[in-house]
C-alpha cells in the first residue's frame, strides 16, 4: 500500500514499475474474452511523405481503460486522435485502413463527423476551457444538440460535475469565468464537459501532463470511476500511470504496435525484449 | 588613445549602453514632439476664449491723432529699413520697430478689424473700465464704448444703470431671436416640405401616368392640402412679423474710440462685456460660457465666427456609421480569409492586395467613391426608388453615407489585418476542444473563436476610427461641405438623413484656416477646432478601448 501512494506522487516516466503494484490476486485480463468496442484494422497513416503509422491492429475493449505507452513521436496521440477524426483537421494527413466503432467503419461516407465526435469525447493534453461560465462549459455540447431547456441543462451540468468529482468545488460559483479554475480543476471540468454529452468512448491525451501530483490524482480515480461507464483510451507519458490506471496497455515505438496486452502481464512479464527496455528505463 | 582606454571604450561598446542612449534619445525626441504639438494647439486653442483686456490709446500719425481702443493679437520687432521701405519717417539711427496688431472691430464702420501699428506712433496705454466688447452677429466684434438703450425709439436706461438692463435686454432679444429661428428652420421647413412632397406626388401621378376621374380627385386633394398648407404658412408669417417687431424694439446706443456714435440694434447682438471690469471669476465665467457657446453653436460669418456644432456632429455620426459597417464587412472577410478559403498562391495575393490597401493614399478612395459610390450606385438609386425627384438628385450626390462607405473601405485592410490576427493567436487546443464536442466548424467559429477574438476586432475597430475621424481629403469629394443647412440627423421622419451633407471637424479647419476671407480672424479658430478635433478622437479611442478591456476580461484566456 505505501508503494503504491509512494509512486502516485512521482510523477517521473523513467522509473521502473515494480511488480508489488498490482493486486496479487487480479486475474489476468485476456483481450479474447472482452466485448470490443473499438477495433483498428491494418492502419497506416502518413503526414505527407512520413509514415507515423505502421499498419497498426488493434482492438480495445468496451468499458475498460486502455493505455498507450511510448517513447515521444511514436505516433499514440497521433493513433488516439484517428479514433475520433481529429487528424481530419490537418489537410496532409491521409489514412489507409479500417477503424471500427460497435462495428461500424468511421470513415464510410454515411458517418457526420460531428456526430461521431459526439459518441466519442476526448480531453487534450492541456486543459482548453471555453471563454465561458462554468456552467456554459459543461453545457456546451448539450446547447450544440439544441438542448436548452433550463432544467434539463441544469440537471445534466450537475449530474457531470458530479461524476468527474468536481461538483463539491464548483457548485457556488457555476457562472464564474472557467478560466478563474485552477489546472487540476480545469482538466475536470473539461473531462465533465466531455461525460455531459454521454459518449461510448473518451479519449484522454496525457491528460495529466500539466497537472501537479494531486490533481493527477484526482483524475486517476476519476478515470477508475468513470470506467464503469465509458471505454476509455488514454495515452501517458507516465508508465506508473499506465500501470495504476489501465486494464489493457499498449506499447507502440515509431509508429508500430510492439506490445499489446493486460497491463499486470506487460508491465511484469513483458513477451518482447523492446517492452521490457522501455519499461525498466533501459530505453534510449 | 592608449590600449587600456581602447578597450575600456570597447566594453562600452559592448556592454550595450550606447546603443539605449540611442534608443531612449529617439523616444525622447518623439515624445517631445508630441507633447510640443499637442500643447501649441492646447495653449492657443484655449487661450481665444479668455477674455482679452481691452486697450486704449492715442494713435499719432503726421501730427494728427486718433484714439483707438481694441485687443492686441501679437507683437513682433522688425529691422527699421523693412519699415522705412514701406514709407514710413524714422530717426536714422533707429535699427529695431516694434510693432502690434490690434483687433479693433468695427468691421463696418472701417472696413479692417486687424491693423498693425507701429510702436512709436501710439501713446500710453490705458485700460478703461467702461470699454466694451460686443459679439454680433453680423460684422464682427465691435469696440467702444456704452452710451444708452433705447426702446422704441425712446432712451430707456443710461449712465449707472445702462449695463444690468443691457445684459436683461440682450437676454430677451436671444430668446426672441431663438423663437424666431425655430419658426424659419422647423416650422417654415416643415410646410416647404409638404409642398415640395406635393410636388413629388404630382409627378409621381404624372409618371404612372394616371388620368381621368382618378387624376381630378387627386387633384382636388393636392389643392386641398396645399390650400391648407398656405394658410399655415401665412399664419407663421403673421407670427414671425410679431417677434421680429419685438426684436427690432431694442436699439444699444455707443461710441466708438474715435467718437463716432453706433446704433446697434439688440437682435445682433450675441453678448456684450466689459472685459477690463471683469474679476477672475467674472472672467471665467465667460471663458466658460464662450466655450459652450463654441462646441454648441453654429458657424456664422463664412464659419470666421460661431461654433463649430453641426460639424462635431457630423464628424461624430460619419465615423459611427462608417464602424457599423465596416465592422462586419471586415470580421467576415477575415473570417474566410483565415479559417475557409484554401491556402494557396491566390490567397497570399488576395491577403497582399488587401494589406496594400490600406496604404493607397486616401485620396484616391475619395476618386473611387465619387465616381463609383455616388454617380453609379447613388445614381442607380435615384433612378429606381426617387425618379419623381429627377433631375435633382437625392443620393446620386455627395452626403453622408457615401462619406462613411467610403471611409469604411478606406479602413477595411485594418479591421481585416487586426480580426486576422486575432484570430491566428487563438489556441489551437481550444478549437479541437469544440469539435471534439460534436460542434461543426461553424459552431466551433460562431460559439468559442469568434467572442475570443472579439478583442482583436476592437484593436481593429479603434485604428480604424482613429484614422477615418482625421481623414479629410477624399471626405472633400464624397459628402462634406463647409457649411451644410441643416443637421443628418433631426426629429423630421425618417430621423437619420443619410443622404444630406455634413460637415466635419478636419475639412473645417481647413476651410476656417485657408479659405476664410478673414485670416486674422480665423486664426485661433483653427486652433480650438483642432484641439476639439484631437480631444474628439481621443474620447472616441477611449470608448473603444474600454469596451476592448472590458471584453477582454471577460474572454480572458490563461494564455494570453
Amino acid at each position: 500500500m505505501e508503494t503504491e501512494s509512494t509512486h502516485r506522487s512521482a510523477d517521473s516516466g523513467s522509473k521502473p514499475v515494480s511488480s508489488s503494484m498490482f493486486e496479487s490476486d487480479r486475474k489476468t485480463l485476456k483481450i479474447e474474452r472482452e466485448k470490443i468496442s473499438i477495433e483498428v484494422r491494418n492502419l497506416d497513416l502518413y503526414y505527407g511523405e512520413d509514415q507515423a503509422l505502421k499498419n497498426i491492429n488493434l482492438k480495445i475493449p468496451h468499458n475498460r481503460v486502455t493505455a498507450f505507452i511510448g517513447p515521444s513521436g511514436c505516433g499514440k496521440s497521433t493513433l488516439l486522435r484517428c479514433f475520433n477524426r481529429m487528424n481530419d483537421l490537418i489537410d496532409i494527413c491521409r489514412i489507409d485502413g479500417e477503424i471500427l466503432i460497435e462495428g461500424k467503419n468511421i470513415h464510410d461516407k454515411d458517418v457526420d463527423v460531428a456526430e461521431h465526435r459526439r459518441r466519442v469525447g476526448m480531453v487534450f493534453q492541456k486543459p482548453n476551457p471555453f471563454p465561458k461560465s462554468i456552467f456554459e462549459n459543461v453545457a456546451y455540447g448539450l446547447r450544440l444538440q439544441g438542448v436548452n431547456d433550463k432544467r434539463k441543462l441544469a440537471e445534466v451540468v450537475e449530474r457531470a460535475l458530479r461524476a468527474a468529482a468536481l461538483w463539491d468545488e464548483v457548485k457556488g460559483r457555476l457562472d464564474d469565468n472557467a478560466f478563474g479554475l485552477s489546472g487540476g480543476q480545469q482538466q475536470r471540468l473539461v473531462i465533465a464537459r466531455a461525460i455531459a454529452i454521454e459518449p461510448e468512448v473518451i479519449l484522454l491525451d496525457e491528460p495529466c501532463s500539466a497537472l501537479d501530483p494531486i490533481s493527477t490524482a484526482k483524475v486517476e480515480e476519476l478515470i477508475q470511476e468513470l470506467k464503469n461507464d465509458y471505454t476509455i483510451a488514454i495515452v501517458t507519458h507516465n508508465m506508473q500511470q499506465a500501470a495504476r490506471v489501465s486494464d489493457f496497455t499498449a506499447y507502440m515505438y515509431m509508429g508500430e504496435m510492439i506490445e499489446f496486452g493486460d497491463t499486470a502481464a506487460l508491465f511484469t512479464n513483458p513477451r518482447r525484449k523492446a517492452t521490457e527496455d522501455y519499461i525498466t528505463g533501459r530505453y534510449g | 588613445m592608449t590600449a587600456r582606454d581602447q578597450s575600456s571604450m570597447g566594453a562600452w561598446f559592448r556592454s550595450g549602453d550606447p546603443w539605449i542612449w540611442l534608443i531612449g534619445g529617439g523616444l525622447a525626441i518623439s515624445l517631445v514632439m508630441v507633447v510640443g504639438l499637442f500643447l501649441l494647439i492646447a495653449v492657443r486653442g484655449f487661450s481665444h476664449f479668455w477674455p482679452a483686456p481691452l486697450v486704449e490709446t492715442t494713435l499719432t500719425v503726421d501730427g494728427e491723432s486718433t484714439r483707438v481702443l481694441g485687443v492686441v493679437t501679437q507683437t513682433e520687432t522688425l529691422p527699421a529699413a523693412r519699415v522705412r521701405e514701406s514709407g514710413v519717417d524714422l530717426p536714422a539711427e533707429q535699427e529695431f520697430v516694434t510693432r502690434h496688431l490690434l483687433k479693433v472691430g468695427n468691421r463696418d464702420l472701417t472696413g479692417r478689424d486687424f491693423v498693425w501699428y507701429l510702436d512709436e506712433q501710439l501713446d500710453e496705454w490705458t485700460y478703461p473700465d467702461n470699454a466694451m466688447r460686443v459679439e454680433r452677429r453680423e460684422w464682427g466684434d465691435f469696440y467702444g464704448y456704452p452710451l444708452a438703450l433705447e426702446q422704441a425709439g425712446e432712451v430707456v436706461a443710461e449712465g449707472e444703470g445702462l449695463w444690468p438692463e443691457l445684459q436683461q435686454a440682450i437676454e430677451r432679444a436671444e430668446d426672441l431671436h431663438h423663437r424666431i429661428r425655430r419658426l424659419e428652420k422647423v416650422d417654415i421647413g416643415a410646410v416647404n416640405r409638404a409642398l415640395e412632397a406635393i410636388r413629388l406626388d404630382r409627378r409621381r401621378l404624372e409618371f404612372q401616368d394616371v388620368r381621368g376621374p382618378e387624376l381630378v380627385r387627386a387633384e382636388a386633394e393636392f389643392e386641398r392640402r396645399e390650400a391648407e398648407l398656405d394658410r399655415q404658412f401665412a399664419g407663421i408669417r403673421e407670427e414671425r412679423g410679431v417677434l421680429m417687431e419685438e426684436i427690432e424694439r431694442d436699439v444699444l446706443v455707443a461710441e466708438t474710440a474715435s467718437g463716432a456714435e453706433v446704433r446697434i440694434p439688440l437682435a445682433d447682438i450675441v453678448m456684450a462685456s466689459k472685459n477690463n471690469a471683469l474679476g477672475f471669476i467674472g472672467k471665467l465665467d465667460f471663458y466658460l460660457e464662450r466655450i459652450v457657446d463654441f462646441l454648441t453653436g453654429y458657424p456664422r460669418e463664412a464659419n470666421t465666427e460661431g461654433g463649430i456644432f453641426p460639424a462635431i456632429f457630423g464628424t461624430v455620426i460619419m465615423v459611427l456609421i462608417m464602424s457599423v459597417l465596416v465592422t462586419p464587412f471586415g470580421v467576415l472577410a477575415a473570417i474566410y480569409l483565415r479559417e475557409y478559403a484554401k491556402q494557396g498562391t491566390i490567397l497570399r495575393i488576395i491577403r497582399v492586395s488587401v494589406y496594400n490597401l490600406a496604404g493607397v493614399p486616401s485620396i484616391v478612395f475619395g476618386v473611387f467613391g465619387l465616381g463609383f459610390f455616388v454617380y453609379l450606385l447613388g445614381g442607380t438609386i435615384d433612378d429606381l426608388f426617387y425618379p419623381e425627384r429627377l433631375p435633382a438628385p437625392t443620393f446620386g450626390t455627395p452626403g453622408l453615407f457615401w462619406a462613411s462607405l467610403t471611409l469604411a473601405l478606406l479602413t477595411l485592410p485594418v479591421v481585416i489585418v487586426s480580426t486576422e490576427e486575432g484570430l491566428a493567436r487563438i489556441p489551437r487546443t481550444i478549437r479541437e476542444g469544440s469539435l471534439a464536442l460534436g460542434a461543426t466548424k461553424w459552431e466551433t467559429l460562431w460559439k468559442v473563436v469568434v467572442p475570443l477574438s472579439a478583442p482583436a476586432m476592437m484593436t481593429g475597430l479603434i485604428l480604424a476610427v482613429a484614422r477615418a475621424a482625421g481623414e479629410v481629403a477624399p471626405l472633400m469629394l464624397v459628402g462634406v461641405v463647409k457649411l451644410a443647412p441643416s443637421l443628418p440627423v433631426d426629429g423630421e421622419f425618417p430621423y437619420v438623413h443619410l443622404e444630406r451633407k455634413i460637415m466635419h471637424l478636419g475639412f473645417h479647419i481647413y476651410d476656417v484656416g485657408f479659405q476664410s476671407p478673414n485670416v486674422e480672424a480665423a486664426r485661433p479658430l483653427v486652433y480650438a477646432t483642432a484641439l476639439t478635433l484631437v480631444l474628439l478622437i481621443l474620447v472616441l479611442n477611449l470608448t473603444a478601448i474600454a469596451i476592448r478591456n472590458r471584453l477582454r476580461e471577460k474572454y480572458r484566456a490563461e494564455s494570453d
